[in-house]
């Protein structure tokens, strides 16, 4: 007795030194120097939290346990050692659903067994918080688990579409809500009988992965910055949820932690877009711009240079800042734009890189490819403290990116993206904009800053026309 | 419909262990929780709200790893006192969370490790 009691006051006060670990390596996150170790220290926490665990299981199936562990331990490591920086928001968006349908799952064996215990039973006879945490864990769990898929599916390329049928149709979507929250009640308060009370969380689950496919899809890729933070916090708010299933506070603790995370980011994504979350959520960005009529529109005055011209116009430039978008993602051209500003950089050309917060599919993501190719982080500017900077600038090079620097969002207060912060790259005194071709982005409008007189159009894949251009400044 | 939840809200209140946790105080786990909750939600407010833009995208991988503490609930899961499905689940869910914890901290460390100082300038 008197043993169990010292072990169970060891577990708590392991998993408290646990959550101080979590805390103080998020704290160490604000600095880019220290953040490494920030992340070193979290990781102690969850290996503390773990050993602390296993003390404290007591009898358990060791085939699952430790199948499960080294199973997992196994697919963690090849990940995380073989996806390319240029991939990760997919691994991000993979880890969330994983997340959510792990804390789903968790809740899922805890249901199995309090239904297993009595033929009568109400789940809401363990307590009604039980019965409450249960649902909403299953709930966000799952919608987390098949959000996340359709997300991933979508950064990868492999979705497309904006509906499966039905699915994805903001009726339907409301149906399964509530649905899901009349289940949520039947199962855990009215129900009684093990069967019965199984039957009603499957199909809870079953609802809400319906209703998470449903509430992705129809979101474009270029809102998926927005999708991907909102699901990172979605998985943190489920394992939250698991730890009231589970009367334990460390879940709590780390579980909030990330759902604040996740939502911090989401907003400032969406701030950077001059869009609201529900916006966002619920009107299908691509359809409203089109009612604007801008995807047809046909570019006049456009101009066009090769390599040579541009390497030309560098050569006496003094000032260039670089500004990165996801098409320098797609090409994996990221170290060509290194090695292109080295070479300017020799000539005594300054180079910085102005980093708009939704540039790329994640937040953060051109910063992490540029960290790749060694681009020192100091060069790196937030849209705020480098927009003034483009007037007294030679040169802005903008590779692959094209909504984040329209000047309609500006002048045009029709826009459809009108209000949103931009960079204003065609203050400069010449802009070069790298891009296979005249097509819209994601807001499917037109792109005015073509057609200025101070722009060139550098037609071509990213990384290929990279590499002519520095074959040329390197000939200068 | 919410008159009867509350109603059973309240008598089950009382049911809700007071063991380990809570203390020998009496106060129901859930009132507990809900402390610890928004204390943790108004620390990371805090604290995320001064990470840089430039390690967002490490600060999600991170995030995502912290999240895969619910391997801590998962390990449970494979007690002798579960049915044969629920460790079933159990063993899906310690498998995806170990995936998360491993995964994130490692794939967040490689990311960090590009962000830190450049060797050449260490071998000056």
């Amino acid at each position: 007795m008197t043993l169990a009691l010292l072990s169970g006051s060891f577990v708590q006060i392991a998993y408290m030194v646990s959550a101080l670990l979590f805390i103080l390596g998020i704290k160490r996150l604000s600095g880019v120097k220290t953040a490494r170790s920030g992340n070193t220290l979290a990781a102690i926490g969850m290996a503390l939290a773990f050993g602390a665990t296993m003390l404290d299981v007591g009898a358990v199936d060791w085939t699952v346990l430790a199948g499960g562990v080294l199973l997992g331990t196994l697919i963690g490591v090849v990940l995380a050692v073989r996806v390319h920086m240029t991939s990760m928001p997919e691994l991000v968006a993979l880890f969330n659903g994983l997340g959510g349908a792990a804390s789903a799952f968790v809740a899922l064996a805890e249901m199995n067994k309090v239904a297993g215990e009595g033929e009568t039973t109400r789940i809401a006879d363990a307590g009604a918080p039980f019965a409450i945490a249960l649902s909403l864990s299953i709930l966000i769990g799952a919608v987390t688990l098949s959000g996340s898929m359709i997300a991933f599916g979508k950064l990868s390329g492999k979705i497309w579409k904006s509906r499966f049928g039905p699915i994805g149709s903001q009726p339907l979507n409301a149906l399964l809500a509530l649905a899901a929250i009349a289940l949520c009640y039947w199962a855990g308060f009215a129900v009684t009988g093990g069967a019965g009370i199984e039957t009603g969380f499957y199909v809870l689950a079953a609802v809400a992965l319906l209703l998470g496919i449903g509430l992705v899809v129809p979101i474009g890729g270029a809102d998926m910055p927005v999708v991907i933070s909102l699901l990172n916090s979605y998985s943190g708010l489920a394992a939250c949820a698991t730890g009231f299933v589970l009367e334990n506070n460390l879940l709590i603790i780390a579980g909030s932690l990330v759902g604040a995370s996740g939502l911090i980011l989401t907003r400032i994504m969406c701030k950077a877009m001059d869009r609201s979350l529900t916006n966002v959520l619920f009107a299908t960005f691509g359809e409203q711009a089109t009612g604007g009529g801008g995807a047809a529109d046909e570019y006049t005055n456009v101009k066009s240079a090769g390599p040579q011209e541009t390497a030309m116009l560098l050569e006496a430039a003094t000032s260039v800042i670089i500004c990165p978008g996801y098409g320098m993602a797609v090409a994996q051209a990221q170290h060509k734009v290194r090695e292109l500003a080295t070479l300017l950089e020799a000539r005594g050309c300054s180079v910085r890189y102005a980093i708009h917060p939704v540039a790329g599919r994640m937040p953060g993501h051109m910063n992490v490819l540029l960290a790749e190719a060694d681009v020192p982080y100091e060069q790196l500017f937030e849209l705020d403290n480098i927009n003034g900077d483009f007037q007294t600038t030679d040169v802005a090079i903008v590779i692959g990116a094209n909504d984040v620097c329209n000047p309609a969002a500006i002048e045009d207060p029709t826009s459809a993206i009108a209000g949103m912060p931009v960079l204003k790259v065609w203050e400069a005194q010449t802009v070069f904009v790298v891009k296979r071709s005249l097509s819209p982005g994601y807001a499917g409008i037109k792109n005015p800053l073509f057609e200025r007189d101070n722009a060139m159009m550098c037609f071509g894949d990213a990384k290929k026309f990279l590499e002519e251009l520095i074959v040329e400044v390197k000939d200068l | 419909m919410i008159a009867a939840l509350s109603r059973q809200l309240l008598d089950a209140a009382p049911v809700v262990e007071t063991a380990a946790e809570s203390g020998s105080t009496g106060v129901p786990f859930l009132i507990v929780g809900i402390w610890v909750l928004f204390l943790a939600v108004f620390v990371g407010v805090e604290l995320i709200t001064k990470v840089p833009p430039t390690i967002h995208t490490p600060l999600m991988s991170g995030a995502n790893a912290i999240s895969g503490i619910t391997l801590v609930g998962a390990l449970y899961c494979a007690g002798v006192g579960f049915p044969g499905l629920g460790r079933f689940f159990g063993f899906l869910a310690i498998t995806m969370a170990t995936v998360n914890v491993v995964g994130g901290f490692l794939v967040t460390d490689r990311m960090l490790r590009m962000f830190g100082p450049k060797k050449k300038r260490g071998g000056k």
